[in-house]
């Protein structure tokens, strides 16, 4: 497997009563490999991915996963693959153990009970053994529904939106155990809609109406949107959001807390549009755009090009 | 605030509604229940059963024989199908081909005339007593009075309080007509009907609407591993219950067990693995657990009314007969108490097992090909 892509699929399309919800989408992820899919709910994020561990059968495309045919192989892809639902999708009225038992046992795993140790104490779950899975905080969970999903060694992890409703802290550790795994020679392909999230993958692309808009690392996306942003704090920011909006040059004005994020494609057109705005007592800064900013940038433009 | 407001109270009644018209199943099943109780019950159950099916050894066919035939048929109780020699009608007896039995001595007439008081012999299957009272009593009623016109001048005396002849009831299988020998054995259906259909069509739809049933999917289990696998440990519940049942039967209501246990267990398998494919089937078809119950109840009504359990089967019009073969419970129950009140053997129980291996092949094929291994 060593050089060749994990994921290498192209043309991928679904759809569902016509509707479609994956259009024609490419996409290449090395080995080791964080990659995030970003975009806006219902953007066909889930969708895809559940067609890369068979789930759904794709209506067209073509590629593979893992070295096998994405279309044709789904059985020997699930073997290889964790894959972690955007729900909790383990049993509540089983315990922790016997959950991590019943996965090992689908997997028909030799050495099953040293490896179940093994894995319930790398991820803190030894404590917790015996506790109803129903009866875990979203946090634990979260780490059960992690440990199970790589309880079997699998090359590629898919997780759909992992971190939906876990506290900062449990997401940090969270993020830790993926390096980690990713490290190891583990590709990882995970939905998020978290921007600190997005900023931790190697890295991302963005969905939108099941197109993939643009892919690249964090720096290379930015720039790849050509957006020029300003920032600006001071008082009377209400007032600058009712006077800019609508203008030539000024696509977006975001505010973020006591800054405004003014930003548009065309510099100049931008400069002079925002230039009766500043007034002294408003502090007025040219900043590298956030992703936030492409983000937003690309949710609204898309929405133009496909109605 | 008041404690009682009507404006939120409507807002509630409202929301409830709106939710009922999406469900479309159940609100399908909030009106096909009542309807389909109230044809069962209206149409098709009948406790005073008329059109017995009765087969007739004659060893005379005289004027007054026929007398007595033609009063059997007008009663209504009786549907004389034919001539038999011995065998076969206690062949018929015991396979429920035929409710009665009815046996005529070689010279009859002769001895009717003489004022002998011949005997004749009526044998009913009397696993169901409810069944056969009302036609055994008229049956009394008519060997009493049924010559009354051709008996006249110096015979008319022989009509008086003995009676021209002398009627003996058999009433087979069930001597003494304990209606707990009837009951008993057929529970056993009615129960493993019941749980079978219920706990199988709960279990699978619960997965899916837990969504622990997408986790199922992506990993490598097969759904036939997945259907097997869930359906085991329900074979063996039934097995408990079958247990319970039977022990029960033996020990407190001392239910004859005239035929093979062993027999009937192996019979018992089909039977259960025709409900848990109905389980299934339902379980693939619904979208969550409220549907599966009421899909099961949809199945299990049916099931009770029509097979012959609460109701005598022969008491039902032909259609609902008809309707009722289709059920699994219809051919169990037959099977059970033939085996455990007449001991039938192995000929008598694969003709009724017949039906349900041809209803499980149908419920395996629907519920296999609805099985949604992947999502969509």
């Amino acid at each position: 497997m060593n050089g060749a892509p994990v994921i290498d699929v192209r043309g991928v399309t679904k759809s569902f009563d016509g509707k479609t919800v994956v259009d024609r989408v490419a996409l290449r992820v090395e080995q080791g490999e964080i990659y995030g899919f970003l975009g806006p709910n219902g953007s066909g994020k889930t969708t895809f991915i559940r067609m890369l561990c068979g789930l759904l059968k794709a209506d067209g495309g073509e590629g593979t996963c893992l070295g096998f045919d994405f279309l044709t192989g789904s059985r020997q892809i699930k073997n290889q693959v964790g894959y972690m639902t955007q729900r909790f999708s383990f049993y509540e009225d089983l315990t922790v153990h016997e959950n991590l038992d019943f996965v090992a046992r689908v997997y028909d795993l030799p050495d099953r009970r040293a490896t179940l140790e093994k894995v319930m104490a790398e991820h803190g779950l030894a404590g917790r053994r015996n506790q109803l899975a129903g009866g875990l905080s979203g946090g634990w969970k979260q780490r059960l529904a992690l440990a199970a999903c790589i309880l079997h060694g699998p090359k590629l992890l898919l997780l759909d939106e992992p971190t939906a409703g876990v506290d900062p802290k449990a997401r940090r550790d969270f993020w830790e155990s993926l390096h980690k795994l990713a490290s190891d020679g583990l590709t990882v392909l995970i939905t998020t809609h978290y921007m600190d999230e997005a900023e931790r993958c190697h890295r991302i692309g963005y969905l939108s109406y099941g197109r993939l808009l643009t892919t690249g690392t964090v720096s290379e996306v930015i720039a790849a949107s050509g957006l020029h942003t300003w920032s600006v704090t001071g008082p009377g920011l209400q007032g600058i959001v009712e006077r800019l909006t609508g203008k030539p040059g000024v696509e977006q004005l975001v505010p973020f807390g006591t800054t405004l994020h003014i930003s548009g494609i065309d510099s100049a057109k931008l400069e002079e549009a925002i230039r009766p705005e500043r007034r002294p007592g408003t502090d007025w800064k040219k900043i590298p755009s956030s992703l936030e900013d492409v983000f937003i940038h690309l949710m609204e433009s898309s929405r133009d090009n496909f109605p | 605030m008041r404690a009682f407001n009507l404006h939120r109270l409507a807002a509630i009644v409202v929301k409830e509604f709106i939710q009922m018209r999406r469900d479309r199943m159940t609100f399908g099943m909030m009106v096909g229940i009542p309807l389909i109780q109230l044809m069962l019950f209206g149409f098709a159950i009948n406790s005073n059963p008329k059109n017995l099916p009765t087969a007739v050894v004659l060893g005379d066919t005289g004027p007054y024989v026929q007398t007595l035939l033609h009063g059997m048929k007008n009663s209504g109780y009786f549907e004389i199908l034919g001539r038999l020699d011995e065998t076969g009608a206690r062949e018929a007896l015991e396979l429920g081909r035929v409710q009665f039995v009815l046996t005529i001595p070689p010279d009859f007439s002769r001895s009717l005339l003489r004022g002998d008081r011949p005997e004749i012999l009526m044998e009913a299957d009397a696993t169901d007593p409810a069944a056969t009272s009302n036609a055994i009593s008229t049956m009394q009623e008519l060997a009493q009075n049924v010559w009354n016109r051709d008996l006249t001048g110096p015979l008319a005396a022989l009509p008086g309080k003995p009676g021209p002849v002398d009627l003996v009831i058999h009433a087979n299988f069930n001597p003494e007509a304990i209606t707990q020998y009837n009951i008993v054995p057929g529970l056993m259906g009615v129960v493993l009907t019941m749980t079978m259909v219920m706990i199988t069509s709960l279990a699978i739809t619960r997965e899916r609407e837990r969504g622990t049933m997408e986790n199922l999917l992506s990993m490598p289990a097969r759904p036939i591993e997945v259907m097997v696998g869930k359906i085991i440990p329900y074979i063996l519940v039934g097995y408990i219950q079958v247990a319970l049942i039977l022990v029960a039967a033996a020990l407190i209501f001392h239910v004859p067990m005239m035929g093979s246990l062993l027999l009937l267990l192996a019979a018992t398998f089909l039977f259960i693995a025709a409900n848990l494919a109905v389980g299934v089937t339902f379980s693939s078809v619904a979208s969550n657990q409220l549907q599966a119950m009421q899909m099961s109840f949809f199945f299990f009504l049916p099931s009770l009314l029509l097979s012959g359990f609460m109701f005598p089967f022969r008491g039902m019009p032909v259609w609902a007969q008809w309707l009722g073969e289709v059920f699994p419970l219809t051919h169990f129950l037959r099977i059970i108490r033939g085996i455990l009140l007449k001991g039938s053997g192995l000929h008598p129980t694969l003709l009724e097992l017949g039906p349900i291996v041809l209803f499980l092949a149908v419920a395996l094929f629907v519920g296999v090909r609805c099985y949604r291994q992947t999502l969509d």
